[in-house]
């Protein structure tokens, strides 16, 4: 015969753990809403008593602001919104580049610190040490100045086979001209690869029923070259390319970066590589050392041990760190305003100055940034879902 | 047949695995591959290493001479620019014939951080001495009494604006972020929401995003006509800011501790914020020493960012320095690599005080 449980008391009694939550709960809601509505309150009688406008009506406004460079075409007669996008895509741009490079760069150190070679291990300790501990700010200050005040003027730039040059104006790279051989040829390679991808499920299936080994990283990359090798092929195989040549004032011709853009990238990419080094050195270490002598009792190589048995696990420690660097370097980006390249921030600052509308535009930076954030975050935390560890 | 005895040949002595030379045979000389490695790396250097010498120490410039300095320029550094302007690139547009001030001011704060990080002053005792020499700081910073002449605090600038920001950042962050952190684990689900949402606000945005709302909007949230010091709205600024990643980094060391733990402390009758600062916490920070200290390191580098909201502390008045003067102005890489040492001494110091540090706290750990 089981008991009836006691009856619950249901006193609003002091002695209630549940009442005093609620109490506490509903005073430190009381508490943050008097607060935001005692801050919401002084900002719009400030408004008022100063005459500042508010208001996103400024956004349709004409900006009246030049930016010098842009992914999309922009001239100052367009309208506020269209000069906060090209700061978008100015941030996104030098994000982008900066998480590829700082990744391989990165890596490539975290590696480094576990050579054989004594000289490779302090090198790469030493640059971890020396580019962490200074300020971002400061290192894209300097490779600021280093761009516009110790290369040469434009009219004598350092120069790589007359194909690459190094100069005041920034550094500027032959591109291919665009033709239909360059278009078929970006076809063929996007055609190649879900061709590829069902390949190498194809081939992950097979290895899995018939333990037979086949390619499931180089074959794959084969098949979209290939792709794209017929395309271009298909299109006559141009093989026309756009030099840079140097002017009296600009370089002409090829496709060029700005020394903004190379300071804000170099300086944020240096950093950065020093903080994932120590991701990456972190988290190989983190791989019981009884794997790799197991490894080696297998027969692998140092390679394969590294690349089959220690990168997978390693990486699982890897991800969610790697994820705040990154995060890392695109709020990094906004420092971006102090060498002038025009970001976000920057261009926000712009049309603060130009508008007064200081609320709007304060707000527009941290919700960009807010969005770039959540959806790094959200692909990042997916990833490490797939390589999380598998068990029952 | 008498057999004469034979010895047979001595065996080889043993490879030596201890000294110089065996310490290379194994990390430099290892097998082909890193030979080749050792030999590439030293060529470099035998090509790099006298240039820069060249540059940075024998054909560089150190007494304050502007002649020498131009007569130079492409071949070597122009110390000299440290030597001229130091007074100005440390402390600022700080009245010239006030600068002890700062100086005193700086060291005490200086010796009281010396004192706090050194075991045998951990005693209750710190806490008044902490404010007694704040309050110190500021009164030999602003002056107006003691017969001090007062100094407003636009003039402020240099390395005690950063050891300032950066102190009073982090002892003002870390009580703050405890309790976020403890909120953001509470059971009561307002009082979580709170916590998770002012953590995720915060560090999805820039920290110059947040300098910018306290440059430009504390002045429209106060009451009409009262505006704080700038100096006040970026210590708060950087204090919000610096209070949410430091939360993550404690809130990691709140989950690492066991279950039991707490369970235990209930058993034995001990309220919530017993259990918490008596049980919980004393484990939790124990944990995450690496973690606060990288913060705090990223604090002190980040104060470096308030120069874009016009307060001069080291980057700043670098600037202030070199800026305005034609002669000297392009000698601003020197200027950079000067403070860039100076950084680097402050957060290599506190990357080295992490590690004992951790080896202090973990001392219960290991048997």
């Amino acid at each position: 015969m089981t008991g009836r449980p006691p009856p619950r008391r249901r006193g609003w009694s002091w002695r209630s753990q549940a009442f005093r939550g609620l109490v506490y709960q509903v005073l430190a809601a009381a508490v943050i809403g008097l607060a935001l509505w005692f801050l919401a309150h002084n900002t719009v009688e400030n408004m008022r008593a100063r005459g500042i406008q508010s208001g996103f009506g400024f956004l349709l406004q004409p900006a009246g602001f030049d930016i010098g460079e842009s992914v999309i075409p922009y001239d100052a007669l367009e309208q506020n919104w269209k000069a906060f996008l090209v700061g978008v895509l100015n941030t996104l741009r030098v994000a982008v580049v900066g998480i590829v490079m700082a990744t391989l760069l990165g890596t490539l150190l975290g590696i480094g610190r576990f050579s054989r070679n004594a000289i490779v291990r302090g090198l790469c300790y030493g640059y971890v040490e020396l580019f962490r501990n200074i300020p971002v700010l400061l290192q894209l200050l300097v490779w600021y100045l280093f761009f516009t005040d110790v290369l040469p003027p434009i009219s004598e730039p350092l120069s790589v086979g007359g194909a690459f040059f190094l100069s005041k104006a920034g550094f500027s790279f032959p591109v291919p001209v665009w033709g239909l051989g360059q278009a078929l040829a970006a076809a063929g390679a996007a055609l190649c690869v879900p061709i590829a991808w069902a390949y190498r499920r194809w081939a992950i299936r097979q290895f899995e029923l018939t333990a037979k080994a086949r390619s499931t990283f180089w074959a794959p990359i084969a098949i979209v070259i290939a792709g794209s090798f017929a395309g271009w092929i298909a299109g006559g195989a141009p093989t026309a390319w756009n030099y840079p040549v140097a002017g009296a004032f600009t370089m002409e011709g090829g496709a060029s970066a700005t020394p903004e853009f190379l300071g804000v990238l170099l300086g944020l990419v240096l950093y950065t590589a020093a903080f994932i080094a120590e991701v990456v050195r972190a988290g190989i270490a983190s791989v019981a050392h009884g794997q790799v002598e197991a490894a080696g009792s297998l027969g692998l190589s140092r390679g394969q041990t590294m690349r089959l048995v220690i990168l997978p696990q390693a990486l699982r420690v890897i991800i969610p760190p790697m994820t705040s660097q990154y995060l890392n370097l695109t709020k990094n980006s906004s420092l971006a305003v102090a060498i002038g390249y025009p970001d976000v921030v920057s261009i926000a600052t712009t049309a603060l100055n130009n508008t007064g509308r200081a609320v709007e535009c304060i707000a527009i930076i941290m919700l960009v940034y807010l969005i770039t954030s959540l959806s790094t975050a959200g692909f990042m935390n997916w990833y490490n879902a797939r390589a999380a560890i598998k068990e029952r | 047949m008498a057999s004469v005895f034979q010895p047979i040949p001595p065996r080889p002595a043993p490879v030596r695995t201890t000294g110089y030379v065996a310490w290379a045979r194994a990390n430099l000389f290892g097998d082909w591959r890193s030979t080749t490695t050792t030999i590439v790396l030293a060529l470099v250097a035998l090509w790099l290493l006298p240039g820069m010498a060249q540059w940075a120490i024998f054909q560089a410039v150190f007494h304050p001479s502007l002649e020498s300095c131009q007569a130079a320029r492409g071949t070597g550094a122009c110390w000299a620019v440290v030597a001229e302007k130091y007074r100005y690139i440390i402390l600022g547009r700080y009245p010239y014939d006030e600068q002890w001030r700062p100086v005193v001011a700086t060291l005490l704060l200086m010796g009281l951080l010396g004192v706090s990080c050194t075991r045998r002053f951990w005693r209750p005792w710190l806490v008044p001495l902490w404010i007694a020499v704040l309050a110190g700081y500021f009164v030999l910073m602003a002056g107006g009494v003691l017969g001090l002449s007062k100094v407003t605090t636009d003039l402020w600038g240099g390395l005690p604006l950063t050891i300032m920001l950066a102190t009073l950042g982090i002892v003002l962050a870390f009580p703050l972020a405890v309790l976020v952190a403890l909120g953001r684990r509470s059971k009561l689900p307002a009082i979580r929401t709170m916590c998770i949402v002012y953590v995720e606000l915060v560090r999805g945005v820039p920290l110059i995003s947040v300098l910018f709302m306290a440059s430009f909007l504390f002045p429209l949230f106060m009451p009409v006509g009262k505006s704080p010091d700038v100096l006040l709205r970026v210590l708060v600024g950087i204090t919000l800011f610096a209070a949410a990643y430091l939360a993550e980094s404690v809130r990691g060391g709140l989950q690492a501790v066991p279950k039991g733990q707490v369970e235990a402390a209930a058993t034995l009758g001990l309220t919530y914020w017993q259990t918490q600062r008596k049980i919980v916490l004393p484990q939790a920070l124990a944990m995450v020493v690496p973690a606060v200290m990288n913060n705090f390191i990223a604090i002190f580098k980040d104060t470096s960012l308030v120069t874009i909201v016009s307060l001069y502390e080291l980057t700043g008045s670098l600037g202030l320095a070199l800026n305005a003067d034609a002669d000297w102005r392009p000698y601003k890489l020197e200027g950079y690599f000067f403070i860039a040492a100076i950084y680097f001494a402050f957060c290599f110091a506190m990357s080295r005080y992490s590690l004992w540090i951790e080896k202090q706290v973990s001392v219960s750990r290991t048997r």
